[in-house]
C-alpha cells in the first residue's frame, strides 16, 4: 500500500511559510511523519510548529478530521488517504483598534 | 448571575416590536421574557462587539453590560457598526450607549469604562447571565475566561484575524473552557495583533453576529450550542467548518481537581512584562523618540532608517525610510541592508512593538541599531501630522 495522501489546513498567521496557500497536500502514515514531509517543503514552519526539543508546541492544536490528536493518539494518529489534518491557532483578535 | 428573580412581562409595545420573535414557535412568548429578564456582558464594544450588541439590543435582551475604555477613531469605522463619523473622538462607551439606547428603549445598558483585571472582573462577570469576549489580545482572553468558569458564566467566545474566525461556547456547566483548547498562549510576537494583521471588515460583523446567534440560543435554552464544537470560519474560500473541543480531565481551572482557584497575573502568564519593572536585563534595546529623529535628519545627521513593515504599510503611510524589510524576512534578508555595522540605523514600525524585535536581532548580529519608540503613531501625533495613522 502507498502512503496516504492527506490535506493539510494551514492557518493564516502561518501561510507567509506556505506561499500564501491555504491547504497543502503531504504524505505521511501518522500526524508525525505528515507534518515531518511538510517541514521538509515548508522549513519556515519548523519554529513555528516545533520547540527546540523538536516536540510540537503546546499552542499548536493539530486535528485529524474534527478529532484533537492529544484524544487520538497525539503525533503516532494513524492517517488515512484523504485525511484532513488542521493546524489550529489562538488568534485573539476582535476589539481591534 | 442575576440575584433579581422577579420576572418582567412584556407590554404591549414590546409584544408588538417582538412580532416577529413570537411568531416564531421555537421561540415565542416565552423565549421573548427570557430574554427580557437576561443579561450579557460584552467585553470589548470593537469589531465583534458591535454587532453583537447591536443584534442583541434589537432583539430584546433586558440588561446589556459594555467593558470598553477606548475612544473612538476614523480607523474604527470599516468594521465597528456602532459607531459613526461624529463620534470619532468620544468615548466608545458614551456612543454606543446612545446608540443601543434609540435601537432599543426596553433594554438596560451598563457602561463599565474600565480595563478588565484580575482585581474586577470576578465582580463584574459575576453581575451577569452569559459573557461574549470579543477581546484582542491573550491575556484578556485568558482572563475573561477563568473569571467565567469561576463564576459559572457561560462565554461565547469570537476572534478573528485578516480572513478568518473562531466561534465556540466555553464555561458551560459540563462543556470545556478556553484553556481545554488552548492550554497556553502563543509567545508574544508570533501571532501578529489585527493592527499588523488587518482584517476585512465585514468579518466581525459576520463573527459577531454569530457569536449573538449563540448567546441568544443560550439565554433562551433554544437549539444546540456551540458547547464542544469551535466554529472555524473562512471567509475567502467561504468555509465554515466545526472541530470538536473536548473537556480536558487535567485543566488547570474547569476540571474536578483545579490547580487554580484564582484568577492570577495574566500579563506574566503570557509572557509580557510587567511595564512597571525595571527592564534591566539584556531584552532591553536603545530607544530613539522621533523628536531626536527629527533633530537629527533637520541638522543633516540623519540616522539610516529601516522600516520594517510590510510593503502595503508603507503605501498607507510612511516616514520616509531608506529601506523597508518586513521584520519577519529580515534575518533572511539580511545581507540586503544598505547600512554597515558602524552606521547608526534607527529601526521603525507601526507602534515600535515589530520594531523593537528587529533592533533586538540586528544588536545581536553587532549592528548599532536603535528602536523608533512609538513609530510611525508617535511621528504622526508629534512630528507631522499629514502622515495618516491606521
Amino acid at each position: 500500500m502507498s502512503t496516504p495522501t492527506v490535506t493539510l489546513h494551514i492557518p493564516t498567521p502561518l501561510r507567509s511559510a506556505t506561499n500564501d496557500q491555504a491547504t497543502v497536500n503531504a504524505t505521511g502514515d501518522t500526524v508525525r511523519t505528515a507534518l515531518q514531509n511538510l517541514v521538509e517543503r515548508y522549513p519556515d514552519l519548523k519554529s513555528n510548529l516545533y520547540n527546540d526539543d523538536g516536540a510540537l508546541r503546546q499552542f499548536v492544536n493539530i486535528y485529524v478530521d474534527d478529532e484533537d490528536i492529544r484524544y487520538l493518539d497525539g503525533p503516532d494518529t494513524a492517517l488515512t488517504d484523504g485525511a484532513e489534518v488542521s493546524i489550529v491557532p489562538s488568534i485573539a483578535g476582535g476589539r481591534s483598534r | 448571575m442575576q440575584a433579581d428573580n422577579q420576572t418582567a412581562t412584556l407590554s404591549s409595545e414590546e409584544l408588538r416590536r417582538y412580532n416577529r420573535h413570537l411568531t416564531l414557535p421555537e421561540f415565542g412568548r416565552e423565549g421573548q421574557e427570557a430574554l427580557k429578564n437576561a443579561s450579557v456582558l460584552l467585553v470589548g464594544a470593537g469589531g465583534l462587539g458591535s454587532p453583537a450588541a447591536m443584534y442583541l439590543a434589537a432583539a430584546g435582551v433586558g440588561h446589556i453590560g459594555l467593558v470598553d475604555f477606548d475612544h473612538v477613531e476614523a480607523s474604527n469605522l470599516q468594521r465597528q457598526i456602532l459607531y459613526g463619523t461624529s463620534d470619532v473622538g468620544r468615548p466608545k462607551l458614551d456612543a454606543a450607549e446612545e446608540r443601543l439606547n434609540d435601537l432599543n428603549p426596553h433594554v438596560e445598558v451598563t457602561r463599565h469604562a474600565v480595563r478588565l483585571s484580575s482585581e474586577n472582573a470576578l465582580d463584574i462577570v459575576d453581575q451577569y447571565d452569559v459573557v461574549a469576549d470579543g477581546t484582542d489580545n491573550f491575556p484578556t482572553r485568558y482572563l475573561v475566561n477563568d473569571a467565567c468558569v469561576l463564576t459559572g458564566t457561560p462565554n461565547v467566545y469570537a476572534s478573528i484575524f485578516r480572513f478568518e474566525g473562531q466561534v465556540s461556547v466555553f464555561a458551560t456547566e459540563d462543556g470545556p473552557c478556553y484553556r481545554c483548547l488552548y492550554e497556553e498562549p502563543p509567545p508574544p510576537g508570533l501571532v501578529p495583533s489585527c493592527a499588523e494583521g488587518g482584517v476585512l471588515g465585514v468579518l466581525p460583523g459576520l463573527v459577531g453576529t454569530l457569536q449573538a446567534t449563540e448567546v441568544i440560543k443560550l439565554l433562551t435554552g433554544i437549539g444546540e450550542p456551540l458547547i464542544g464544537r469551535l466554529l472555524m470560519i473562512n471567509a475567502l474560500s467561504m468555509n465554515f467548518r466545526t472541530l470538536r473541543v473536548r473537556k480536558n480531565p487535567d485543566c488547570v481551572i474547569c476540571s474536578d481537581n483545579p490547580t487554580q482557584t484564582e484568577l492570577i497575573d495574566y500579563e506574566a502568564f503570557c509572557g509580557i512584562p510587567d511595564a512597571n519593572e525595571s527592564t534591566d536585563d539584556d531584552m532591553a534595546v536603545p530607544e530613539t523618540t522621533v523628536h531626536e529623529l527629527k533633530q537629527a535628519r533637520d541638522s543633516g545627521t540623519a540616522p539610516f532608517v529601516l522600516d520594517v513593515r510590510k510593503p502595503h504599510e508603507a503605501e498607507i503611510a510612511s516616514i520616509e525610510a531608506d529601506q523597508l524589510i518586513p521584520v519577519d524576512e529580515l534575518p533572511d534578508r539580511l545581507s540586503e541592508l544598505n547600512a554597515d555595522a558602524e552606521t547608526p540605523i534607527v529601526v521603525h514600525c507601526r507602534s515600535g512593538a515589530r520594531s523593537e524585535r528587529a533592533t533586538k536581532f540586528l544588536r545581536q548580529k553587532g549592528y548599532n541599531a536603535s528602536n523608533l519608540k512609538g513609530g510611525i503613531l508617535a511621528w504622526s501625533k508629534e512630528i507631522d501630522d499629514s502622515v495618516p495613522t491606521y
